[in-house]
């Protein structure tokens, strides 16, 4: 693929062609409606955990799509399981059980 | 010496049996938890061993549970177990008659009929033979059920079968040619030695008219013991290990052993002693709302018992405790559901170092903490605190800002040790406000606070806690006028055994309307904490249809006393639905104090002039 | 022409069904148009001024009362239609009050309602007394009173809330109401002109502005009245001491959380059908799109014809709709039924 004359910072950039997407799968794979969300932003406006720390639902669902697991496994411990981004998400997605299922793919895979 | 060869099948069972038993319970009990071998030294010369002999016999004998659940079923495992029980018996008293030894060969009584060629027309002979056949008459018509059963399930009144394993099917097959093995057995040697009964001597006869029968005979015996022994063999590989298993778990739950929250022998006991009777899969809401007959508690038995734990399988239960109340064995369902979740999730307890700590708590005599999933409905807290509030309680709403949750629901996935880091964020503060009483409106966090918090002050869920202040007349309700039904919330019902508070309350001021589907048998929202994996459409189909079911009842209001019931029945309902507070704090009768000691000095001049 | 005139009920007397009388009746034929309220005008009643333009209302109001003068529809108020039995050469429209009457075809125009913002408790409608509907604030606005909040004084700061009750699995309506976009951006500008100091904040999860001129009065929300489009659906609102609010959102184009103090809350409400449409809808036989709608028999060739020949639905009560798309729906109605009219008419000579 031509670089077109010009790179963008490697750490920065979203690296779709080479990113892995094992995690993605395998959650796919158990709890398809993760594929569902649009982004609104629900489940981090209402998370429990996110107030008291830097822990944000939407953005790691989003990333894992994207293919960028990178601290992974340290951001999907702090969920506490309330269960209120279930409650509010319009979407209908399963939002617990995606974050049980990273967690299996992180098992699993033995990634990061 | 009473001997033939082919005695051999059998008595060569009957020893590999006993001694696989042996082998299996001696594993089971010497896994047991801390404490318990002593409980059992202590209850087993009282009053509870008899207790255990009764449920043997109710139970395992007579099955009365499955009859309450299903005459048809219960029927069927009555006539097999307690017919097969009675043919022991009856068989055991007819030789002690017969020989005057109480002391035979143990397979003596087995082969009678083949042993003893004497035909007998009158005295207690001929009463016990009559017997026998009787007796043997009842077995067999419930094996003619049992076969039917798996071809027609209506039959015994159930909509599906539970599906066999390879292991399971060997044994059904040897169990279901015991009995008409058996019949033909004995029938043909009735045939030529006449020493049958009403039932086995008409048919040899009739059998005698055009086969040989007394060498035939000898082939029937053979198949007979061959039966008797493959069955015997295939018990402790198959669903049949309940059998025996079950009657050692009714004299261990009688001496006050239970499963808690490690998997310990009386677990696996538990496990072993289920029956596969499929009751569980009819009771299951999945099954009759959602179409989903994959993941009831047998299947994830069996799951078990082969150690091929599937995890969505595993995950995929509402949690509600349905099938444990209908259970016939009485097997924990739910614990053990949860128990094995800790297998098939990754918990990660180092995750939560950012709770924050040693925080400053106001001091109170009441604390009162709404949950988490009480913050998506605000009514009820707004309520709670109206009521605090006149009825002057010194109270602090711990959790008004934000939760930490209370740790159930991460309990409820498996995770065990993460649970206790929320657990002991929580219970610090809990202490440190000085409370002697915790109130909470939600029965998830109730259920946590009573069984894990180990807190030395009253718990009190709000459905407990509100009857006592109207009590202590610190508030005073209205009639409302209105009719109400009660949906029992799954935790606070079955859960935590509290039916009759919030309906006392109800009824304080409302005209409360009964329903079938109640108390022990209410239906479960969908809501459900304790389900992960549930498909979102068939979760709605489950709300609707419990929405649709309370609807159903003569009532303007439908009220719950839980924040995830109320969210998912709403969703779906016509009829308003409020929890139990809000009812009370519409209805309080907030009269200024002024006014309160003029009432007061008013009657007690009433009083004095009469 | 002594010929009587074919006869055509229209159900629904609000700016789909009186177009559709009008342009029908101009024509020649004989129109009944049953208005179930005492007034015809349907929503428009309810709206100050219109998008994209700011139109007052009145304007179409005044425009459908008078109407085409030819052979104006004979307009029957406080007429509730309960049923439509549907026959072969007509059909039968059955009142509340137990009254027949028959047609050759009718127009199903009874238009839509708003989604009751009770449902979502979370954000406290009727809970917390300075949380308001988009309806509400229309009301506020006809009345002509200063803006206030319950505590009596003029608001420093609002929040517009976008999607409440639509594009939401969790209140059981999926639909997007296409017009609630356009209404929080067209609200947020009129509140600006009544409280020139007040801070306005539109939370929203897409900015649908799909009409003429919709866009551009989404850029001159931004530029010439300084409001701020935050990205990021609202979970919950909570009430201060005060009586003032807090919202939490997500500000999702920064990924991150955050809490605002708002002096008042407007829920920018989206449309369902009319009450009665289920079971208006079922006794005529019809089917029902994904939002419980009317449907029609084509996405692109007979959006007012049905599956019941002879009944045809127009206006809001088949698909959310903005005001000047029911008129033209009314009118796209309207030669539909004159067609359909003529081949029965041609059939029944034949």
């Amino acid at each position: 693929m031509k670089d077109w004359g010009y790179s963008i910072l490697k750490g920065r950039q979203i690296d779709f062609e080479n990113n892995d997407f094992s995690i993605a799968e395998f959650v796919a794979q158990h709890e398809p409606s993760f594929k569902w969300c649009i982004g609104c932003g629900s489940c981090t406006a209402t998370c429990s955990a996110a107030r008291l720390t830097n822990f944000n639902p939407r953005k790691i669902n989003l990333l894992i799509q994207r293919g960028e697991t990178k601290g992974l496994a340290e951001e999907v411990a702090k969920c506490m399981m309330c269960g209120k981004c279930q409650l509010v998400c319009p979407r209908g997605i399963n939002t617990r059980n995606v974050i049980q299922n990273i967690k299996r793919a992180l098992n699993t895979c033995h990634a990061l | 010496m009473h001997f033939s060869l082919f005695v051999i099948p059998f008595t060569a069972g009957m020893i590999i049996l006993t001694v696989l038993l042996a082998f299996r319970y001696i594993k089971w009990l010497s896994n047991l938890e801390a404490g318990n071998l002593t409980k059992i030294g202590l209850n087993i010369f009282s009053v509870k061993t008899l207790y255990a002999v009764r449920e043997v016999f109710m139970e395992c004998l007579l099955h009365r549970k499955v009859f309450k659940t299903n005459r048809m079923l219960g029927y069927m495992h009555m006539s097999l177990a307690f017919g097969w029980f009675m043919l022991i018996v009856i068989g055991k008293l007819e030789t002690f008659f017969y020989t005057g030894k109480f002391a035979n060969e143990f397979y003596y009584p087995v082969f009678f009929r083949f042993f003893e060629l004497t035909p007998h027309k009158s005295g207690m002979l001929f009463v016990f033979n009559a017997a026998m056949d009787f007796t043997l008459l009842v077995v067999l018509s419930g094996i003619v059920i049992a076969i039917l059963r798996r071809f027609r399930p209506k039959i015994t009144g159930m909509k599906k079968n539970t599906k066999h394993s390879t292991g399971d099917r060997l044994a059904l097959t040897a169990l279901w040619l015991i009995f008409p093995l058996r019949l033909l057995a004995e029938s043909a040697t009735a045939g030529y030695a006449a020493n049958g009964s009403f039932m086995t001597q008409p048919l040899g006869d009739f059998l005698a008219f055009f086969l040989p029968v007394q060498t035939l005979s000898i082939v029937f015996w053979w198949m007979y013991s061959i039966s008797l022994g493959a069955f015997m063999v295939s018990i402790p590989f198959s669903r049949y290990m309940h059998i025996p298993t079950e009657i050692l778990l009714i004299f261990l739950r009688n001496w006050g052993l239970k499963t808690n929250d490690k998997f310990t022998g009386f677990s696996e006991i538990e496990i072993q002693s289920c029956s596969r009777c499929g009751i569980c899969i009819d009771t299951c809401q999945m099954n009759s709302q959602g179409n989903n007959c994959t993941s009831q508690m047998v299947y994830f038995l069996r799951d078990y018992r082969y150690n091929q734990l599937r995890p969505d399988l595993t995950d995929n239960c509402l949690l509600c405790g349905r099938c444990t109340v209908a259970c016939p064995v009485g097997i924990d369902l739910t614990q053990q559901r949860i128990l094995q979740r800790k297998k098939t999730t990754f918990e990660q307890p180092e995750g939560f170092k950012y709770l924050p700590v040693n925080q400053p708590v106001a001091k109170a005599d009441v604390v009162y903490f709404a949950g988490c999933m009480s913050h998506l409905s605000p009514t009820i807290s707004r309520s709670m605190e109206k009521i605090f509030k006149a009825a002057k309680v010194n109270y602090l709403f711990l959790d008004k800002d934000e939760s930490v949750c209370c740790g159930r629901p991460l309990k409820l996935s498996g995770q065990f040790e993460a649970a206790k880091k929320l657990v002991e964020n929580n219970r610090q503060r809990i202490i440190a406000s000085g409370a002697k009483t915790l109130v909470t409106s939600c029965p998830i966090c109730y259920k946590s606070f009573k069984e894990d918090y180990h807190l030395n002050i009253e718990v009190l869920h709000h459905s407990e806690y509100l009857p006592g202040l109207i009590l202590q007349k610190r508030i005073s309700v209205l009639p409302s006028g209105k009719k109400v039904v009660f949906h029992d919330p799954c935790e606070l019902g079955r859960g935590s055994d509290i039916y009759i508070q919030p309906r006392i309350l109800l009824k304080h001021f409302n005209n409360l309307v009964p329903m079938i589907q109640e108390k022990e048998n209410s239906l479960c929202c969908g809501g459900s904490l304790g389900n992960l994996s549930m498909n979102p459409d068939e979760r709605c189909a489950i709300q609707k249809a419990t929405s649709e079911y309370l609807n159903s009842a003569d009532a303007e209001i439908i009220a719950t006393s839980c924040p995830m019931c109320k969210k998912s029945i709403a969703q779906f309902s016509d009829a308003p639905v409020k929890d139990i507070a809000e009812l009370v704090a519409a209805n309080l009768e907030t009269m200024p104090e002024s006014q309160k000691s003029l009432k007061h000095q008013k009657e007690k001049e009433m009083i004095e002039i009469v | 022409m002594t010929k009587t005139p074919q006869h055509i009920i229209i159900i629904g007397g609000g700016p789909a069904g009186l177009e559709a009388a009008s342009c029908l009746g101009e024509v020649g034929y004989k129109v009944t148009v049953l208005e179930k309220e005492e007034q015809t005008g349907g929503k428009l009643r309810l709206w100050y001024k219109l998008f994209p333009g700011f139109r007052p209302s009145g304007e179409v109001r005044e425009y459908l009362a008078n109407g085409h003068k030819m052979n104006p529809p004979e307009i029957v108020t406080k007429a509730e239609v309960i049923r439509v039995d549907p026959e072969i050469d007509h059909h039968q429209v059955v009142l509340a009050d137990g009254q027949t009457l028959k047609a050759d075809a009718v127009l199903i125009a009874t238009g839509f309602q708003v989604f009751n913002a009770e449902k979502k408790e979370e954000y406290g409608y009727k809970i917390y007394d300075n949380v308001i509907t988009s309806v509400d604030l229309e009301a506020q606005f006809i009345s002509g009173n200063p803006l206030k909040t319950v505590a009596g004084v003029a608001p420093r700061r609002v929040a517009f809330i976008h999607c409440v009750g639509s594009r939401d699995k969790k209140v059981g309506n999926v639909h997007c109401s296409r017009v609630c976009c356009i209404t929080g951006v067209k609200q947020a500008i009129e509140m600006k002109e009544h409280l020139p100091q007040a801070e306005i904040f539109n939370f929203y999860m897409d900015m649908r502005m799909f009409g003429q001129n919709f866009e551009e009065l989404y850029i001159e929300a931004q530029q010439k009245w300084g409001i701020t489009f935050i990205r990021g659906r609202v979970s919950e609102i909570a009430e201060n001491i005060d009586g003032s609010l807090q919202l939490k959102a997500e500000d999702t184009l920064s990924g991150r959380p955050m809490r605002m103090n708002f002096d008042l809350v407007v829920l920018l409400v989206g449309m369902v059908p009319a009450a009665g449409t289920e079971a208006l809808g079922k006794s005529a036989g019809l089917a029902f799109t994904s939002g419980n709608f009317l449907a029609s028999n084509d996405t692109h060739f007979f959006q007012n014809e049905t599956h019941t020949p002879g009944i045809f639905v127009t206006g809001t009560c088949r698909e959310p709709l903005s005001v000047a798309e029911t008129l033209t729906d009314a009118r796209a109605a309207t030669v539909r039924i004159i067609s359909w009219l003529r081949e029965k008419e041609l059939k029944s000579n034949n």
